[in-house]
Parts: C-alpha cells; structure tokens; sequence
C-alpha cells in the first residue's frame, strides 16, 4: 500500500471504532468525549480531500461548539441513576439487524463508484495558487449567496428558538 | 491515491452506525450523538465527491449541513431541558405520552 493508502486505513479503521465506541458506551459523557476524537479525526481526513476551511470548521463547531453545549445539557440534567440501568432499548437486536443490512447495502450499492462527470475547474493545484480560503470565499459569496443568507436566518430562528424553549416560566 | 469507493465505503460504515445508535439506544443524549454522526458520515462523502469531482458544491453543501446541524443541536437539546423539567426521564421509551 502507498503512504496515502496507509494514511486512510488508519483513519477509516479509527473512525470505525470510535462510532462504535459513540453509540455503545453507558456514561453519555464518555460518548460525548469519544465523538470529540472522532471529529478530530473527520478533521484530518477533510485536510487530506483538500478542504482546509472546513477542518477548521468542523473543530471549532462541532468539537468546540456543539459538544460543549452536549456536555452542558448532561450537566443540568440528573443523570446518576441512568449509569444502573440498561443501556437498549428491548427491541435492540433488530436494530443491529437493520444497521447490518443497511451497510451491506449500501456498501454493494456505492463499491465500485467512480467519478464519470465533467470535472471542474478546482483542482488542488488551482486551489494551492489561489489561496483555499480565497476561493471557498468567492464561490460562497457569489454562487451560494441566497443559500447563505437563510443559513443567518436559519441560525437566528435556532437562537430565538432555545431561548423560548430553555427559559423558566415566568406566570 | 486513495480510491473514491473507499471514502464513500466508510461514510456507508459510520451512517450505519449512527443509524444502528439511533434505533438502539434508549437515552435521548446519545441518540441525538447518531444523528451527529449520521450528520458527519454525510459530510464525508460529499467532501469526497467535492474533492474528485474537483468542484466547490460539496464543501459547499457540508458548509449549510454544519449550519443546520448547529441548529438542530441547540433546539433540540433546549426541547430535551424543556421537557426534562416536566418529566424527569430521558429514556425514549418512557417518553410516550402521545401513546393512545
């Protein structure tokens, strides 16, 4: 195998380890703390697709934001007793029965794609020339300028929403 | 060079396993954690299809689904605390008062 290949059995046989870790650990913050290494690890295989903004993204949201407000709601809530009890639903086996299905499925269906269409005008050496942060900047602000103007909206419906929803009544 | 298939083969792998801790588990913290994690799967494979395809759409894409997935946490988390304080459980097969 080449130095790449190498690079990507690591990640992918990690990343598969750590999203079981996630989905079958009792304590929700040790969950929380193994999804805080896998996004490190999603990070660094978007660094090796060329996608430099959105590994800093994916740290500062997902593993800086996102996690933090996780661990603060396990926080407020009492969760002493949950660590006693079962951690699966009773119908659990079927469960596993169906992520099975689904992933040999969708390993069938997607194990001999290939990239047939026209390919554009980013390619790495382009985008090393021209700056990563340039040119996600111009595609967002002019190709995806609507779509980035609902994301704000989007956002501010988010906040407004927590706010009315989190807060004590007040009669 | 790593092929294309195997990205899109691992993101497959994660979804399953954000799909398997979704329909598994009972407390609601970490199913909310697979729909994380189904979330991220996505996110791979279209940076991966961004990066061979050699266009912008794909980063494009996991820049809105980072948004939405922001957004999604924090609501429901608030609608998890809101609900939390009338009903102390977060199991989600106690949570069933809509049941006939």
């Amino acid at each position: 195998m080449s130095m790449p290949q190498v690079f990507f059995a690591y990640f992918a046989v990690t990343m598969v380890t750590l999203s079981v870790l996630v989905v079958t650990r009792r304590n929700p913050v040790h969950s929380v703390l193994w999804m805080l290494i896998l996004f490190v690890h999603i990070a660094g295989l978007y660094l090796f697709l060329n996608a430099e903004f959105l590994a800093a993204v994916q740290i500062i949201i997902y593993a800086g934001a996102i996690l933090v407000l996780f661990l603060f709601v396990i926080m407020l809530l009492n969760l002493r007793k949950e660590e006693t009890e079962k951690r699966f639903q009773k119908q659990w086996p079927f469960s596993v029965v169906a992520g099975i299905v689904f992933a040999i499925f969708l390993v069938l269906i997607v194990k001999n794609i290939a990239v047939l269409a026209p390919l554009g005008p980013y390619t790495a050496e382009t985008m090393k020339s021209e700056g990563h942060m340039m040119t996600v900047g111009t595609v967002l602000y002019t190709e995806f300028l609507l779509p980035f103007e609902i994301a704000s909206l989007v956002l501010l419906v988010a906040i407004i929403g927590a706010v009315v929803l989190a807060k004590k009544r007040i009669e | 060079m790593v092929p294309l298939s195997w990205y899109i083969i691992l993101s497959a792998l994660t979804f399953s396993i954000g799909v398997f801790g979704f329909l598994a588990r009972r407390n609601l913290i970490i199913v909310f954690l697979s729909i994380e994690l189904m979330l991220n799967s996505v996110n791979i494979s279209l940076i991966a299809f961004s990066h061979y395809l050699q266009s912008m759409r794909g980063q494009m894409l996991v820049f809105f689904i980072i948004t939405v997935a922001a957004a999604e946490a924090a609501i429901g988390l608030a609608i998890l605390i809101a609900f939390y304080k009338n009903n102390p459980t977060i199991k989600v097969d106690e949570i069933n008062l809509l049941k006939g």
